[in-house]
């Protein structure tokens, strides 16, 4: 106890001191933070129409309305939930399996969470309910999204003329307007970017099978997963934006350089008296 | 300054004759006297303080091996480098923390080139702040003035140049020099001038639609012209076109079209055409549309818009479906479809100008008539 004493004063102590503090604080909060209800992933046996419907009811029907047909929320035309009639399983699997679906609150745009809510089995039921009101769009089949069949240069030159205006041409996304932005692609699984093509998720346009056909749906998964594993040649890719992202970098660290460099050197010496005379202030004259 | 400060109403200073001197800064606080002196005195330099390596020679023999030290950082640095270049495969990749799996040859090659460089700038800078004389000394300029005979010898020198070779007695001389000297510089000036290229004439004017190559020249005899995709060139037939869809599009002609090897396509000048022919096609509810004239335009909702910003010719490209807002990505101007593509945000002055099509006997989507006005940013000539 008394060798701890001594390192009391010791230069590094405060920063021991905050980190212990801080690990400390976490723990105890890990401890004791309340754990979210694990109620939901019962898994359903088979995916039946009823099934999914009951789900529906249950999970969706507040702004999609009980039968799919779309609700308004009475401010305006503003629309809570649109109708559902031929959106197909496929807007299911993609809105519900990325986590935008169910939405945590009504705003410009559903973000896509990462957090799944509901089981495989109970997506594809509801999936199964909503193809049942009309045929829409359908998931893939494991073939149609193999990138290993799907030929990169063409799918490049594809994403180049009808993906990389919003997506960016490496694929980390941009904005759009009022707050709406192209989400990034990266981790993005091959399925979701199919199904984002077939179906037109939010504000992006359809790419139906007759402008973009299957095989260069392909093509284009098959690119994106190529720019997604390539190693960085030239080290950080710096969110891989272009010019906007290098052009901070390059100002701030650049000219951070030019300015820290000459501030760190100064000769460092007891305070000496200016070099050039000091002009009294004019309230110092005044007699009080 | 000073004087009209000491005469600023309201402040009763004493004469200036009766000053004291200025209080520096670093004197701390002191009832001054009032007024300020007749002229500040030049403080100097400030003393020369010694630093640790100019009186102990223990400690200049420690800055000597920190510098030491920091070269022999950079030879090895250097060393590494060479040794690096050949070991290191090209293609070989690593994982760095924070970076991801980056180049080998790249890292290990900027990493090492880095020491070294640094190695020798910071022992530089180091030998220099703890061994070099730090003592600041002050030289004085000397004048720049010749001294009076030289400059009279100059001018005399001048002068008799000039008496010797005639030129003021010879005034043709003079002036035939003068005028071969100053014409001379209109073949440099002509050179940059010519060199700007022939003038655009129409070709800003007109596009591939206009029934072919659009250069400058007599104006082609206008052809419809089938709507074909961007890059894959196969035709598109109406109903393929479902709303919310967008098609990017290059006139027919343009693209070779894989499934008839036979057509025509262009070979010289494509990324020219490419540029001023661009067109995005979108289906939108006929409901929807509020111009007559866009909708006479289009087919059945079907309408298409160049696709090169009335700004400065950014590709606008960005459609959001559900607003049908069309957004260009250089200066964010925004383009309302659903208005016959007017302008409701940005830099850009003009609407993007629509292409009028309709639908050819075999149900292909076909031009109508070329763009009704130039497309792409303002320029001199287009009023």
């Amino acid at each position: 106890m008394n060798s701890l004493a001594a390192r009391r004063r010791h230069p590094a102590a405060i920063a021991v001191l905050i980190i212990l503090g801080l690990f400390l604080t976490g723990a105890v909060y890990a401890a004791f933070a309340p754990k979210p209800a694990d109620a939901t992933t019962k898994a359903l046996p088979a995916q039946t129409v009823e099934e999914g419907k009951a789900l529906f009811r249950a999970n969706c029907a507040s702004c999609h309305g009980l039968n799919a047909e779309g609700r308004a929320t009475g401010n305006g035309d503003k629309v809570a939930g649109p109708a559902l009639a031929g959106v197909g399983a496929g807007a299911v699997e993609f809105q519900m399996g990325t986590g935008r679906m169910p939405l945590a609150g009504p705003k410009v745009q559903a973000p896509a969470r990462g957090e799944v809510k509901f089981s495989q089995d109970q997506i594809d039921a509801i999936g199964a309910y909503i193809a049942s009101l009309s045929p829409g769009p359908e998931r893939p089949s494991a073939e149609a999204i193999d990138p290993t069949k799907g030929d990169p240069a063409k799918g490049g030159e594809l994403f180049r003329v009808n993906c990389a205006m919003c997506h960016n041409f490496a694929g980390a996304g941009g904005a759009l307007t009022r707050g709406k932005y192209a989400p990034a692609l990266t981790g993005t699984s091959d399925e979701h970017i199919y199904l984002a093509m077939t179906t037109g998720p939010q504000s992006m346009p359809v790419f139906n099978d007759s402008n973009l056909s299957p095989e260069a749906k392909r093509d284009i998964i098959a690119f994106l997963n190529t720019i997604e594993e390539q190693p960085k040649q030239g080290g950080l890719s710096l969110g891989s934006m272009g010019p906007v992202s290098e052009g901070l970098f390059a100002w701030v660290f650049g000219l951070g350089i030019f300015v820290a460099v000459p501030c760190g050197s100064a000769p460092n010496r007891p305070s000496t008296p200016s070099r050039f005379p000091t002009r009294p202030s004019n309230r110092r004259s005044v007699p009080r | 300054m000073n004087e009209q400060e000491t005469h600023h109403p309201g402040a009763e200073v004493e004469p200036a004759s009766t000053s004291s001197t200025a209080v520096r800064l670093d004197e701390g606080h002191i009832i001054g006297t009032g007024g300020v002196p007749e002229r500040f005195t030049n403080p100097g330099l400030p003393a020369h303080v010694a630093r640790a390596a100019d009186l102990d020679e223990a400690a200049a023999r420690r800055a000597e091996k920190q510098v030491a030290t920091l070269f022999g950082l950079s030879i090895l640095g250097t060393l590494a480098f060479i040794v690096l270049y050949f070991a290191v495969d090209l293609d070989q990749t690593v994982f760095v923390p924070g970076i991801g799996v980056t180049n080998a040859s790249n890292l290990a090659l900027g990493t090492t080139m880095a020491l070294g460089m640094l190695g020798i700038g910071f022992g530089a800078v180091h030998w220099a702040k703890t061994l070099m004389p730090d003592e600041e000394v002050v030289e004085e300029r000397h004048p720049m003035r010749a001294s009076d005979e030289s400059r009279e010898r100059v001018v005399k020198v001048l002068a008799e140049g000039g008496e010797q070779s005639q030129i003021t007695r010879r005034p043709l001389i003079k002036y035939t020099m003068g005028g071969a000297l100053g014409l001379f510089a209109v073949p440099l000036v002509l050179q940059v001038a010519g060199s700007l290229g022939p003038m655009p004439q129409k070709s800003l004017s007109r596009t591939f639609w206009n029934g072919g190559p659009s250069g400058p020249g007599e104006d082609p005899e206008f052809r419809p012209l089938r709507l074909m995709r961007d890059p894959e060139g196969t035709p598109v037939k109406a109903e393929d076109v479902t709303i919310g869809s967008v098609f990017h599009i290059m006139p027919e002609g343009l693209l070779p079209n894989p499934d008839d090897p036979e057509a025509e396509y262009l070979e010289k000048h494509i990324l020219e055409e490419k540029a001023k022919a661009a067109v995005i096609l979108i289906r939108l509810d006929e409901d929807l549309i509020e111009s007559q004239k866009q909708r006479d335009w289009g087919h059945q909702g079907i309408v298409a818009y160049s696709k090169i910003c009335t700004h400065v010719g950014c590709p606008v490209g960005l459609y959001e479906q559900q607003t049908h807002h069309l957004l260009c990505p250089c200066h964010q101007s925004t383009f309302d479809v659903t208005q016959d593509c007017k302008v409701i945000f940005g830099p850009a002055k003009r609407p993007l100008p629509q292409l009028k099509i309709t639908v050819d006997d075999e149900g292909y989507l076909v031009s109508a008539a070329p763009f009704a006005e130039a497309v792409g940013p303002s320029f001199w000539e287009r009023g």
